[in-house]
């Protein structure tokens, strides 16, 4: 096991450098030009714009750029943003709470997205498990924006129950409704996967032989049937806690929740190559890792299942 | 300054062109009215994150901008209606408006404690000028005689020639030509002036400026993406002394959050209603809204280098174009009545500005007319059949598509001809665009004042060669008008003879003025005495908690 894992993180570094380099390219590629952009149309003195043009290794081919930001990287200098912030400073400022935001999210559809799905499967067909398919479908049906503003404008302006916003130090509590808005869809999905597992693992043969044996029925359903239906219920939320932690560009921008997701939608339509592709570095290194984390949490679910 | 509706939302670049802000002229009282309030609470406030360290010649965008105007005063400062006041300025002379004897009021110190001399304001003009220090708004200092040595590409001179300290509370300024709207820039961010302390290192000095305006920076108070605080500066004693116990800013990525902020009571005074709710705002904010003109206007540019658009045969068609937009129409139905009719290229909210300039007629709608003037124009040159009338705008900025798609149809329907949106994705690749001046039709366009005057509408867009010139318009008669009234000796002579170059504007329509944009804000149940000023943001030191 240990070698398995040695070699997924092997296989980090050809995906690590492929995908900043794509990255890099992208932004490069990108229509518009970043210095004109920065000066907001106005005219600039033309020595004021040759001197940012070169600290930005701007006047230099796509090449010679992506080799200067990898040489920074080296040593472990991400670059400056244009204001000349740092951008691991930036970035270590806004991830914190894109994380939080993130961990919330993924607890609240983990939590009861599996008790629902389980409830559901095990009622199939009765009254919990229609009005839970409904709603699921309603959820998934509606786009998050929606849902965010909604929310928002009920429960935080019409109600009062909560700050429509989350204030600049994003503390747990306001971060609630956020969170609830980004785990509802995936909320939604962990249901119907769980609630799908659960109904075809009812059927199987090791559940009629430990019901056989004369388990209780608790011990049925917890161990052995709930055990065995997590596995496509963890990849999805494998999947999704990458996906939440790229910071969710809609519900922060709703929220006005200084996270990644925020960051990174400026930095693009500024053109700042240095913190997107730091940005998105990071997310890739996070997407690897919760995918590992998956690939372990199967050995554990299903005994079958041996890394070597 | 220029700048569009998404970068001032989204705290990007300083940029071109509001895509939808408006006007109308109503208010909904509510500023001023209340007198006495509680002046130790601290109010709240939209903005965003400021693009760079804060300096006075590296501000060029509003998030920034809101910040320095505040932490900083200069000479002079404007007040609601645009007018100038002295701040620190005791007195500006002039005889001929090229060279300027300033003294400054003596006593007045930094929020350091540090006294404010003529030194202070010679050395932060120096240093935003030179180009080694590359400051954007550097370019604000080209009047000043010997910039052109210091703003030189690899120049490492940092002194302009032009400006020289007489003693404690004297410098002159010289001028490279005679400039009479000279004193009306000196209230402008660029012109603040830099405590000794600055320049020692002027990037941690732009993350805690130490300033000489009515507030001061909160220590450690620039969170950034978050919140900018400030306290009252109690060393302050110019005309815009605080009248609340702060301000805080909270930095917003959209205006769309601060708005349900604002109702909500968590915000207090927002200076930007987002699109989505130009709608319903007074309703949301009986009371609590503002809805006045501010220095600025959208215009479309039709380049001159167009051959269909040059000479007599130009000018025809300039004005037909303009004739076959139904202004109004478009401003009630897209923008729901909530800006004005051009009928210059300024705004009226700048002093000397006229609403009956001769030759305006051809800004108002005639269908007649328009089609008359186009046939005629076909006379000397005919359009080709299958020739289509392009408008270029960015559509990231809300509003731009639905208004150039309604202006374009009229033109088609009115002048018989194809006409269309020319979609850009975003802002900055439409300014790439612009000025490679490889365009084939028109432009969207506009400009936001930086100081209150009517030389900044017209000098920095349609003089020869000038820096925004983006239709390469050049007509000598203009220039000169220019030249004489910025040698004019006094604000109202210039006026009128800026109003004459108008008149010849109105005749080539280097561009065709839309409308001014006005400002919609609001503001929560928990402060009263909230005024926008001329360039539409608030009145910060002038709202007091209820």
């Amino acid at each position: 096991m240990l070698m398995f894992t040695f070699r997924r993180f092997l296989q980090l570094i050809p995906v690590f450098f492929g995908a900043t380099l794509l990255v890099y390219f992208l932004v490069f590629a990108t229509p518009g030009d970043p210095i004109a952009a920065l000066s907001g149309g106005k005219p600039m003195a033309p020595a004021v714009e040759a001197a940012l043009r070169a600290q930005y290794n701007l006047d230099q081919p796509f090449w010679v750029q992506y080799g200067l930001y990898l040489k920074n990287l080296v040593t472990l200098n991400l670059g400056q943003t244009f204001s000349g912030q740092d951008v691991s400073a930036v970035i270590a400022r806004a991830y914190p709470v894109t994380a939080r935001l993130a961990i919330m999210a993924l607890t609240f559809e983990a939590v009861f997205g599996i008790l629902f799905g389980v409830i559901a499967g095990l009622r199939k067909g009765k009254f919990f498990d229609s009005t839970v398919l409904v709603a699921s479908l309603v959820v998934i049906a509606v786009p998050t924006f929606v849902l965010g503003f909604v929310l928002q404008l009920v429960v935080g302006v019409k109600l009062g129950w909560a700050r429509p916003t989350v204030s600049g130090s994003a503390p747990w509590n306001e971060l609630i409704l956020p969170a609830l808005v980004l785990g509802l869809v995936s909320l939604a999905y962990v249901i119907r996967l769980t609630r799908t597992s659960v109904g075809e693992n009812m059927n199987a043969d090791y559940v009629r032989t430990a019901t056989a044996k004369g388990l209780s029925r608790r011990r049925v359903v917890v161990v052995h049937i709930l055990r065995n239906s997590l596995i496509p219920v963890v990849t999805f939320l494998g999947a999704d806690l990458g996906s939440l932690m790229g910071g969710a560009i809609v519900t922060e921008g709703i929220f006005n929740v200084p996270g990644i997701g925020n960051l990174l939608y400026k930095a693009i339509q500024k053109g700042e190559s240095a913190t997107v592709v730091a940005v998105v570095g990071i997310l890739v290194i996070v997407f690897v890792v919760a995918n590992l984390v998956v690939d372990l949490l199967y050995a554990w679910l299903d005994p079958r299942i041996r890394y070597v | 300054m220029r700048f569009s509706r998404t970068s001032k939302a989204l705290g990007v670049a300083a940029v071109v062109a509001m895509a939808l802000t408006a006007c109308g002229g109503d208010t909904g009282n509510g500023g001023g009215s209340s007198a006495a309030g509680d002046t130790s609470k601290v109010i709240t406030a939209n903005s965003t994150e400021p693009q760079n360290g804060l300096l006075p010649a590296n501000t060029n965008e509003v998030g920034g901008g809101r910040v320095m105007d505040l932490i900083f005063s200069g000479l002079v400062s404007y007040d609601a209606k645009g007018a100038i006041q002295n701040e620190l300025a005791e007195s500006i002379d002039t005889k001929d408006s090229q060279n300027y004897t300033i003294k400054i009021k003596s006593g007045e110190t930094f929020s350091d404690g540090s006294a404010i001399t003529a030194k202070n304001f010679v050395d932060a003009w120096n240093f935003g000028a030179a180009a080694k220090n590359t400051q954007l708004n550097s370019y604000f200092f080209e009047s000043i005689k010997g910039y052109d040595k210091v703003s030189a590409e690899g120049s490492t001179e940092d002194k302009m020639e032009g400006l020289k300290v007489v003693d404690d509370n004297t410098f002159t300024v010289e001028l490279a030509q005679p400039e009479s709207d000279f004193p009306l820039r000196l209230g402008y961010t660029a012109f603040y002036p830099l405590p000794e302390s600055a320049y020692t290192d002027v990037k941690a000095f732009g993350e805690a400026p130490v300033g000489n305006g009515p507030y001061k920076l909160v220590e450690g108070g620039w969170k950034h993406d978050v919140s900018v605080s400030l306290v009252p500066n109690e060393k302050y004693n110019g005309p815009r002394k605080a009248k609340n116990g702060g301000v805080t800013f909270t930095l917003y990525s959209s205006p769309d959050a601060a708005y349900t902020d604002v109702q909500s009571d968590n915000l207090d005074v927002l200076d930007q209603v987002p699109p989505s709710s130009l709608q319903n705002f007074t309703t949301d904010f009986e009371g609590r809204f503002v809805n006045q003109p501010y220095a600025g206007n959208a215009t479309m540019t039709i380049p001159s280098y167009l051959p269909e658009f040059q000479g007599e045969e130009g000018q025809l068609r300039r004005a037909a174009i303009s004739m076959a937009i139904d202004r109004q129409q478009i401003i009630d139905k897209i923008f729901y009545g909530n800006k004005k009719p051009a009928v210059d290229f300024t705004s009226p909210v700048i002093d000397g500005y006229d609403a009956n300039l001769p030759g305006s007629e051809v800004l108002k709608f005639d269908a007649a007319k328009a089609k008359a003037d186009w046939e005629a124009a076909n006379k000397i040159n005919p359009w080709p059949a299958d020739k289509v009338f392009t408008i270029t705008s960015n559509i990231d900025g809300a509003g731009n598509k639905e208004y150039i798609t309604a202006m374009a149809n009229q033109i088609a329907t009115n002048l018989g001809i194809k006409a269309e949106l020319n979609p850009i994705a975003t802002f900055k690749q439409s300014r790439d665009l612009i000025n490679s001046k490889k365009l084939t039709g028109a432009s969207r366009a506009g400009w936001q004042a930086d100081y209150p005057s009517l030389y900044n509408f017209l000098g920095p867009l349609y003089g020869t060669g000038a820096g925004s010139n983006d239709g390469d318009y050049s007509n000598p008669a203009f220039d000169a008008k220019l030249k004489e009234g910025l040698a004019a000796t006094s604000v109202e002579e210039g006026n009128k003879l800026f109003n004459q170059a108008q008149e010849i504007l109105l005749k080539d329509l280097p561009v065709v003025p839309l409308w001014y944009q006005a400002v919609q804000g609001v503001w929560s149940n928990n402060v009263s005495g909230v005024q926008f000023g001329w360039n539409g943001v608030p009145l910060y030191y002038e709202i007091t908690a209820k």
